[in-house]
């Protein structure tokens, strides 16, 4: 009889989105096509990034901070939000 | 005197750079890899365009963690002269050795095209030879070249001096008409405030010798070679 195997996971999910002071003209072409398709009242639209981590245990939150800061985002231009934590035990 | 050119993954500019050192001045230069872990025995470091890492994530992002970049970090905080142009500029940003950032074109486009520059610093190993004011013409390639800083970063780099290439008109005249990509103040290359690192957006690489449509681009590698001469001297 064998030991079913519990295998630790954590999802994290990064976002990172172009600060409101930084011109994001991808986002202002997204709005234009938006409302060319009929959706009159949209007034802004920006467009971010979703970074979708798994880990097998739990990070070390300073580190995973200062990647978040330092690499997965730019903090020149973007802030980030780490969300959607899950766990699970498959 | 010995000078580096970097090459990451996905580096392009990289060839360009070491003819414009090696068959346009006659120097010693030869290709640095990104896993190296020392930049030591070089007298100055260039960061040549293309798409360092395939530019995921941001430009130049993860180029500026790569083993290379630390060695060069240390060298440059040091006082070797540090030349990013194109992908080598937003990696520069990327590591906190320039200030600001290149965000994408205002107008969306990929620009391939000249642009005249506007001298507005001479006093870093890569203008000397240059007066200040005079012009150079150049191309630019690139999709996300426009200059971005916060207000106080951009309002130290230009009480400090620290704006190096302007974009301008056939005059001289900064306006914007003659800003191709969206960048603050039209700016097309900044140094830090040591003034040994620089980064430019456009290609003094791809305009080094008259069959390239202008020679103007040598004046800055020449530039750099003079002031290693000096220094030697």
């Amino acid at each position: 009889m064998s030991t079913p195997l519990i295998v630790f996971r954590m999802k994290l999910e990064v976002l990172v989105m172009p600060k409101r002071t930084v011109l994001d003209p991808q986002g202002v072409a997204v709005r234009n096509a938006v409302r060319e398709l009929g959706l009159e009242n949209v007034e802004t639209v920006r467009v971010g990034k979703i970074i979708e981590i798994e880990f097998s245990a739990e990070p070390d939150e300073k580190k995973l901070n200062e990647i978040c800061r330092d690499l997965l985002s730019n903090e020149v231009i973007e802030d980030y939000r780490v969300v959607g934590t899950t766990t699970s035990f498959p | 005197m010995k000078i580096a050119v970097v090459r990451f993954p996905g580096s392009n500019c990289d060839q360009d750079c070491l003819r414009a050192l090696q068959d346009g001045l006659e120097v010693d230069a030869e290709y640095l890899w990104h896993k190296e872990t020392s930049a030591a025995g070089y007298d100055a470091i260039v960061l040549p365009g293309g798409f360092s890492y395939g530019d995921y994530l941001r430009c130049g992002a993860i180029a500026a963690f790569s083993p290379v970049m630390r060695a060069i970090i240390e060298a440059a905080n040091h006082g070797t002269p540090v030349f990013g142009v194109c992908n080598g500029f937003q990696v520069l940003c990327e590591t906190g050795l320039l200030g600001g950032a290149l965000i994408r074109n205002r107008s969306l486009l990929f620009l391939c095209q000249p642009v005249v520059l506007k001298i507005e610093n001479n006093s870093t190993p890569f203008t000397r030879l240059l007066n200040e004011k005079s012009l150079l013409r150049m191309p630019i390639a690139h999709g996300e070249g426009a200059f971005y800083a916060d207000g106080s970063t951009l309002a130290e780099l230009e009480d400090n001096g620290q704006v190096v290439f302007r974009y301008v008109d056939e005059h001289g005249e900064a306006t914007s008409e003659a800003n191709p990509n969206g960048s603050m103040n039209n700016i097309a290359g900044i140094c830090n405030p040591a003034g040994n690192v620089v980064g430019m957006m456009p290609h003094p690489d791809r305009s080094w010798d008259r069959r390239l449509g202008s020679e103007d681009g040598l004046q800055l590698f020449k530039s750099l070679v003079e002031t290693l001469l000096s220094v030697a001297a």
